[in-house]
């Protein structure tokens, strides 16, 4: 009894890594190449949230089948990220590329404002309830009581879009071109990179993999609200920063390792405080190795 | 670049933002009664909308390319010329005074609190300028020192019968305190972790405000805060928000004098420096953590103080005043005014706290388009409305 | 020739900067390998070597702004033998606080200041008045605000900057941007002053002219020189010691003469040109 309790935070606080993670790799990558905080992102993954939701309500009242309208939905959720993430980076970031650091982070928290009401005003500020797109599977049931079928559906896409990420960035061209702009701009300028497409295909893959956390994590709690990116994004940067940031297998770990205590804390102790709790471990990991578990520790070129 | 062109690529960001904002701004879903509302009418709008601000975007974007090439010190603006010619100061200074003497004389209470309202926030401004505009440093979080001091006062009021002026420095030493507590450890560390950690810290700060009821009464806050005291007599509800008012002017006029000393010592100099460059700044002796330290714990002070001053002129605090927004908005007095100037963040202050006031229709925009000046601000206008303009020095040559 | 080298060497003192066996790993690159150096009260010294050779690094390592993996930095200010005192893993504040200023290979000043803010900037290690005296602006801050205007000031005018005083230090020729960051040096008042690539995009009028400053500032200020450059003529004709390195490895030292004939350093400078034409 004792040790279901156990795999249940266990198996919980995966799920909830999953989805952090596929919202810090957003975090991650960004930093790793403009180094910038991009603290929109979040709004990303609840406007992927919000189109999935529009999208999968017309289909379904239009009488489509429930695969379809997982499909078109979840597609639709992405590309709608995809282009808003483009947008975003077009509209906010790139006149300030050679701006201090302060001023694009200021960008940044407009962006992130912006986006959350425009979301507010434009739909509404209620919870609105998103349908559980995952159907129960027949296989699935003797284990469900420890893993359930939506947990299950998560994880698996989260393993299946790291592999499909880790295969983008070591054999594409588009992915040694986002890894050479990360060590040195001005060298992948110079040997011919374009780094304005490079910026822009990070934000498109970063939007991406965060729409599909924004589906995923909508399905499994059931509402959503235009609020909803604003904690997720924060937590997913910890998880980042816990990480390494500018990792991206320091974003998936760091992720982990956040989703286990959040899920064990919240278990054992208290839930009370369960938001404060990752902030405190932000504290914690900066002061101790603020340059997190898998994050190289830079020296500053001078 | 011919008109065609241009107005072919306006017409290319009017189709791609309708296409961008098509299912949040056109369709509304009604999950409870299965229905579909498309507002078709907002497509329209975003498209016109979109075509004419693109054409003012791209404008902008070339003339601020333009402009960038010039000479960087070139011409004053006309506020920052008046400022710094003795002869228009000092009669404005004096203008400015008379109104502020008999501005709760002529108008009324209710328009009395706003401004005190107002006043608080230019107090909150200046304070969050200190560590923005002269150090540099970004800190989300302000409000949570807001609140540190507001429940100082609350609290000790409640449970030792603290009085409002000796609350005053109380409140303001143990946001001091608290920033240090939480600046230490970060400042160290690059610029932008200091951001969301002090974003973190004032949700933390809110959390336990609200969940911890022992202590902070949660949600439902401490009622019955007294008003500050006037040498034991009794006063009027008028004549104590005549009172109050006269007192955040001083504070005010207080934070100002002491901001401008600051700003041209050596610590504020050193600020400036580190701001420009922290590793030259340690090369020339500056103890980079130290200093920011400093500006830091001062920022927190201001916004202590502020909070005290709030709770005795609101008599009710709860959490609900004390959230990210307001930490928002008191960033955007000073990006909108101009980081590092003093007078700039006055103006910034005032325009943003007022307006919403007068413009009630406004208020549900009131957000976003908070959003978008901060973006604007810093694409098209760095330097805010009155740019900080650097003292020269004198000497004998 | 007989002013320019002047030895004020006495066999009963310590040099003023030692460095012994100092290594300096970035991950698996050494950048310094087991580096000794050392120089006298009052002596020019060049670093030189081909890029990349690990010369900003060395000096970073004794600024403070990276720590050595191994070794040891000795300074001594006046070169007295038992007032010596390893500096190693010092903050580059501190660094500086003890006597050591630098200027930087790629120009870093204070963009939103003024020339003259620049070099009282520099006065920081030398003042002290914090957050009360700034507010009360008593007579102690009065004086100390008084004493580092005139100081920079007069720094500004020693250096042939004095022209530039309320201009944005962005706005000025390069020369005389590196220019500034020796006059920003000056002003914490070291006894060791450690210049990377000074000459480094100056015309040779502008190469001429920094020759002199820096005998001046040696020969009247009493400062001691570190100095990194390619420029072969300056530093033949200015330093009294040489310190050659390649690949982060001390090929040799010894005075402009032995250095001029020498075949190992022959050798790796060659060896550089040849790499380039391969290369291209
Ligand atoms: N912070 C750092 N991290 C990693 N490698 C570094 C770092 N700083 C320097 N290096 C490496 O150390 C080596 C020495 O660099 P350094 O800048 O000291 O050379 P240098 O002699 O000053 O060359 P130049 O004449 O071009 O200025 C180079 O290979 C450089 O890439
Ligand atoms: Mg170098």
């Amino acid at each position: 009894m004792d040790f279901e309790y156990f795999t249940q935070l266990f198996f919980g606080g995966l799920t909830r890594g999953s989805i952090y993670a596929l919202i810090a790799l957003g975090y991650t990558m960004v930093y790793g190449i403009i180094e910038l905080i991009n603290f929109a992102h979040g709004e990303i993954y609840m406007i992927g949230a919000f189109t999935g939701l529009i999208i999968s309500s017309v289909l379904t009242m239009m009488g489509m089948p429930t695969l379809a309208v997982i499909i078109l939905a979840g597609m639709a959720a992405i590309i709608y990220s995809c282009a808003y993430g483009y947008t975003m980076e077009k509209i906010a970031y790139k006149p300030l590329r050679n701006a201090p650091r302060l001023s694009a982070l200021i960008s940044a928290i407009g962006m992130s404002l912006f986006l959350q009401n425009y979301v507010l005003l434009a739909q509404t500020s209620d919870f609105l309830p998103f349908p559980s797109l995952v159907p129960e599977f027949k296989f699935w049931e003797p284990y469900s009581h420890i893993l359930t079928t939506p947990e299950l559906m998560i994880l698996s896409t989260t393993v299946f879009v790291m592999i499909l990420l880790t295969f983008l960035i070591k054999f594409t061209k588009i992915g040694k071109a986002m890894r050479a702009t990360s060590q040195d701009k001005i060298m992948a300028s110079l040997l011919g990179i374009n780094v304005d497409q490079v910026i822009s295909a990070t934000f498109v893959v970063g939007s991406a993999t965060a729409a599909i956390g924004g589906i995923l994590i909508a399905s499994h709690i059931g509402q959503i609200n235009f609020y909803m990116g604003f904690i997720a994004g924060i937590k997913a940067f910890v998880a980042a920063v816990l990480g390494g940031i500018g990792s991206i297998p320091g974003a998936v770990l760091g992720s982990f390792v956040l989703g286990w205590t959040e899920s064990f804390f919240t278990g054992y102790i208290s839930s009370d405080y369960e938001d404060v709790f990752a902030f405190i471990f932000l504290v914690v990991i900066l002061i101790f190795r603020p340059s997190g578990i898998l994050g190289r520790s830079q020296t500053q070129k001078v | 670049m011919t008109a065609k062109h241009e107005i072919r690529k306006s017409i290319i960001a009017s189709i791609w933002f309708m296409f961008l904002t098509f299912p949040i701004m056109v369709i509304k879903v009604n999950t409870v009664t299965n229905t579909i509302e498309w507002r078709w009418y907002n497509m329209a709008l975003v498209g016109i909308g979109i075509f004419f601000l693109s054409m003012l975007w791209r404008y902008l974007l070339k003339k601020k390319e333009e402009g960038g090439k010039k000479e960087k010190k070139a011409g004053l603006s006309l506020i920052q010329r008046l400022l710094q010619e003795k002869q228009f100061a000092l009669p404005g200074m004096v203008i400015i005074a008379v109104i502020t003497i008999i501005f709760p004389h002529i108008f009324s209470m209710y328009q009395t609190n706003i401004m005190i309202s107002a006043l608080i926030f230019v107090m909150l401004g200046l304070g969050l300028n200190i560590v923005i505009g002269l150090a540099g440093l970004l800190v989300l979080g302000y409000a949570a020192f807001f609140a540190v001091g507001a429940y100082a006062y609350a609290l000790l009021n409640l449970h030792y019968g603290v009085g409002f002026w000796i609350a005053l420095p109380i409140g303001g030493i143990l946001a001091a305190l608290f920033g240090i507590l939480l600046g230490y450890p970060v400042l160290r560390l690059r610029g932008d972790y200091l951001a969301i950690v002090t974003l973190g810290f004032g949700e933390i700060i809110r959390l336990v405000l609200e969940n911890w009821n022992e202590f902070s009464f949660g949600p439902s806050g401490i009622k019955n805060i007294p008003k500050p005291g006037f040498f034991g007599i009794e006063l009027s509800m008028q004549a104590t928000t005549i009172y109050i008012f006269y007192i955040v002017v001083l504070l005010v006029v207080f934070t100002i004098f002491v901001i401008n000393r600051l700003k041209n010592s050596r610590i504020g100099r050193a600020w400036t420096a580190l701001k420009d460059d922290e590793i030259a700044s340690q090369a020339m002796g500056i103890d980079k953590a130290k200093t920011k330290l400093r500006a830091f714990a001062l920022g927190s002070t201001w916004a202590g103080m502020a909070g005290v001053v709030f709770a005795a002129k609101t008599t009710f605090i709860n959490p609900a005043s004390f959230t990210l927004w307001e930490s928002v908005i008191i960033l955007c007095t000073v990006v909108l005014g101009g980081m590092g100037s003093i007078a700039g963040v006055i103006a910034g202050a005032l325009l943003l706290i007022l307006l919403p006031e007068y413009m009630r229709d406004f208020g549900e925009f009131r957000m976003i388009t908070f959003g978008a000046v901060l973006i604007l601000m810093m694409i098209f206008r760095p330097g805010g409305m009155i740019e900080d303009v650097r003292k020269t020095y004198k000497f004998e040559k | 020739m007989s002013v320019r080298h002047i030895s004020l060497r006495s066999d009963n003192m310590k040099p003023i900067l030692e460095v012994k066996n100092m290594t300096m790993d970035f991950g698996g690159l050494r950048a310094i390998d087991s580096v000794d150096l050392s120089i006298e009260k009052g002596q020019i010294v060049a670093l030189i070597g081909p890029n990349g050779a690990g010369k900003t690094t060395f000096f970073n390592c004794i600024t403070g702004i990276y720590t050595p993996t191994s070794g040891d930095i000795y300074i001594s200010p006046n070169g007295e033998s038992d007032k010596q005192e390893r500096i190693n893993g010092l903050k580059p504040n501190i660094v500086t606080r003890k006597g050591l200023a630098r200027t930087f290979q790629n120009i870093r000043l204070f963009t939103s200041m003024t020339v003259l803010e620049n070099v009282m900037i520099g006065c920081h290690a030398v003042t002290k008045v914090g957050i009360m005296g700034a507010i009360f602006r008593g007579i102690k801050t009065k004086t100390e605000e008084r004493f580092i205007v005139e100081k920079s000031y007069s720094i500004l005018e020693k250096i042939g900057l004095a022209k530039y005083v309320d201009e944005l230090a962005v706005n000025l020729p390069y020369g005389a941007q590196r220019r500034l960051e020796i006059a920003r040096a000056l002003a914490t008042n070291p006894f060791l002053l450690l210049l990377d690539e000074p000459a480094a995009g100056m015309n040779p009028q502008e190469t001429m002219e920094l020759d002199e400053l820096i005998l001046r500032i040696r020969n009247t200020e009493g400062i001691s020189i570190l100095l990194i450059e390619h420029d072969m003529k300056l530093v033949m004709s200015l330093s009294e010691k040489i310190y050659v390195v390649d690949y982060g490895r001390k090929i040799a030292e010894g005075t402009p003469e032995e250095i001029r004939h020498n075949s190992v350093v022959i050798k790796a400078y060659l060896g550089e040109e040849i790499g380039e034409e391969c290369d291209a």
